[in-house]
């Protein structure tokens, strides 16, 4: 059925008015900040790769299998070395800073609440994502490295330090975002308290914190600074955790760059992509794992 | 029956007040019985709570005074009254779900079958295996239909795949729930309308086997067509549980509940603040055709409230 056209006295157009200028002003500035935000940020991604693809995936996979060369000034791949160290140092950081944080917000938020020690600890961690990475690898080095030497591990107690808050951080906002009545439903069922958080406060935050600890991982990656104290700048493969010099992806790249030899800054630029991909890499894959865990419930 | 501070739950004898330390009753399982016919029932029925001059202070303000009355087994107890009167507070303290309020404090004796619940040696966790409760917003967990349900039976142990499909399904058949969600057991249960959510949190609190299920206006978030399958379901279940109502809806008190306890909010002349008490407590249909209090009558005929 259609109606009729009818003229009515009725005007509903749009009228110009303060307020719809209002409403252009503000989208055009959120557009202006958008842009130029992503400005640099595809400007770095666009040189990254402009300058890096042709030295990371020449010769395929040799870039990403072959070791770094002793004489800097030669050409040629690669980073497999610093690739290893990279995940070595990350992945025991990781494995160190992401349970012990997780744990400890969960402290703070479900037992320790408005609690002194909860305060003071809160305080802390807040005061610790404050501190340089330079001042952690400093601390790593005379606590740890002036003792046993370089190794991966140091690194990672490093990288652990200052991933440790940004986790505590992240993990607490989540938690504090569950509502109550779900921990009351749990309750109601007669469910204690360290259950109700295991099947029910933490599975309903898990996405949040996931992204909390990745968001912590990426950083960590590409810390420059702690590792040059704490790992050295191998150029061999080194497997061993605690046994020796190692390198890391981000300490070449530091060290081919500020090389004078145009091979070398070539091997940088190849370095910082790899080091890219990888934390992108890492980002997916933690997504996609949180995404099948949940769907799974 | 006008509520009196000496009313039903006083007959402290000794043997009641000392048996329950040493005996624990509190383990018995919940035996349903047949239900006896609703005229011999409103005194006969076994006592399940017996509450005696019970108040519940949150911080220094006290929220409710003198409640006295004793609720029987298989009957549906409906309390009703203006808001802030202290009816979900007295049902909250019913299976101890105060105790996550902080600065919640109670006194005067509330016994569940003998036991007094306040007594620190009775966990708050046993007592709500045994007295569960259907909150007023529908509270699914999110997760999917199926893990709602089986949630209760997992905390108490039970990992038997066939054991707990058939308390699921059970569970969701005594909430009428059944057939609209076999299909879909894996399906989240945030997916669901508002009120096959309630039914889900019935059958979620179902699935425990408790002995009394609590509900705090189940009804408010609903629509008046998932009102009625729920005070149906209320009817059905109350063969096989003892159930407690806070209701804001007067005609819903009538409709569905055995007997009925009519809170009022008075000012209290010690803090200065408005406090709720118990006015009547008495069988539905004489307190609602035959009230004996002047505020009662004042509020059942819409004069006040």
């Amino acid at each position: 059925m259609s109606l009729a056209p009818v003229t009515s006295a009725i005007d509903l157009a749009a009228k110009p008015s303060w307020r719809s200028v209002k409403n252009s002003i503000a989208s055009g500035l959120m557009a202006a900040a958008v842009l130029a935000v992503a400005t640099p940020l595809v400007l770095v991604l666009a040189s990254v790769i402009a300058k890096g693809a042709g030295v990371a995936f020449h010769d395929f996979p040799d870039f990403f299998t072959e070791t770094v060369p002793i004489v800097s000034r030669r050409a040629g791949p690669g980073m497999g070395p610093a690739i290893l160290g990279t995940l070595l140092v990350t992945g025991v950081a990781t494995l160190i800073a992401v349970p012990l944080g997780i744990l400890g917000a969960i402290y703070l938020h479900e037992y320790g609440a408005r609690q002194r020690f909860a305060r003071i600890v809160r305080f802390m961690a807040m005061v610790m994502t404050g501190v340089p990475s330079v001042v952690m690898g400093l601390f790593v080095y005379v606590t740890w490295t002036l003792t046993f030497g370089y190794s991966a591990f140091g690194g990672a107690l490093a990288l652990a330090c200052l991933m440790l808050p940004v986790v505590i951080g992240t993990t607490e906002q989540m938690l504090k975002l569950v509502p109550d009545h779900l921990r009351e439903a749990s309750f109601a069922l007669g469910a204690g308290k360290a259950r109700t958080i295991l099947s029910i406060v933490v599975p309903a935050a898990l996405p949040g914190i996931v992204s909390g600890a990745l968001l912590a991982v990426a950083r960590a990656a590409g810390e420059t600074a702690p590792l040059m104290f704490a790992v050295g700048a191998a150029t061999a493969y080194n497997g061993h955790v605690f046994g020796g010099a190692n390198t890391a992806l981000s300490v070449q790249i530091f060290g081919n760059a500020t090389s004078s030899f145009a091979a070398a800054q070539d091997r940088a630029w190849g370095a910082a992509l790899t080091l890219l991909m990888l934390t992108f890499l890492v980002t997916l894959v933690a997504r996609i794992v949180t995404a099948r865990v949940q769907s799974k419930r | 029956m006008v509520a009196t501070p000496a009313s039903p739950a006083s007959p402290a004898s000794p043997a009641s007040s000392k048996a329950p330390v040493t005996a624990r009753p509190l383990h018995a399982a919940p035996v349903p019985v047949a239900r006896p016919s609703a005229a011999d029932m409103l005194s006969v029925a076994e006592p399940v709570f017996e509450i005696a001059d019970l108040e519940v202070y949150y911080g220094k303000f006290r929220a409710v005074r003198n409640v006295n009355m004793t609720i029987r087994k298989h009957q549906i107890t409906a309390f009703i009254g203006p808001s802030g009167c202290g009816k979900t507070t007295v049902l909250r303290c019913m299976n101890r779900m105060n105790d996550l309020v902080a600065g919640a404090r109670v006194g005067g004796t509330l016994r569940y079958h003998g036991v007094d619940l306040y007594d620190p040696q009775v966990s708050a966790t046993e007592v709500r295996r045994r007295i569960g409760m259907v909150f007023q917003k529908p509270n699914p967990f999110p997760k999917s239909i199926y893990d709602n349900v089986a949630y209760g039976p997992r905390l108490s142990g039970i990992r038997d795949r066939a054991k707990l499909d058939e308390i699921v399904e059970t569970s969701l058949r005594a909430a009428a729930l059944w057939d609209e969600v076999k299909d879909r057991l894996r399906d989240s249960a945030l997916g669901m309308s508002g009120g096959q959510q309630q039914r889900l949190c019935i059958a979620r609190t179902v699935a425990v086997e408790p002995e009394v299920v609590l509900m705090d206006e189940p009804c408010s978030a609903l629509d008046p067509i998932a009102t009625a399958r729920i005070e149906e379901l209320m009817r059905e279940l109350v063969s096989r549980f003892t159930i407690v109502i806070v209701t804001h809806n007067m005609q819903q008190a009538a409709r569905v509940s055995d007997t009925t306890a009519f809170f009022t909010a008075e000012l209290d002349p010690s803090a200065d603040r408005r406090c709720g008490l118990l006015v009547e407590f008495g069988a539905t249909s004489k307190l609602f055709s035959n009230p004996q209090d002047e505020r009662t009558e004042n509020y059942i005929t819409g004069r006040f409230g």
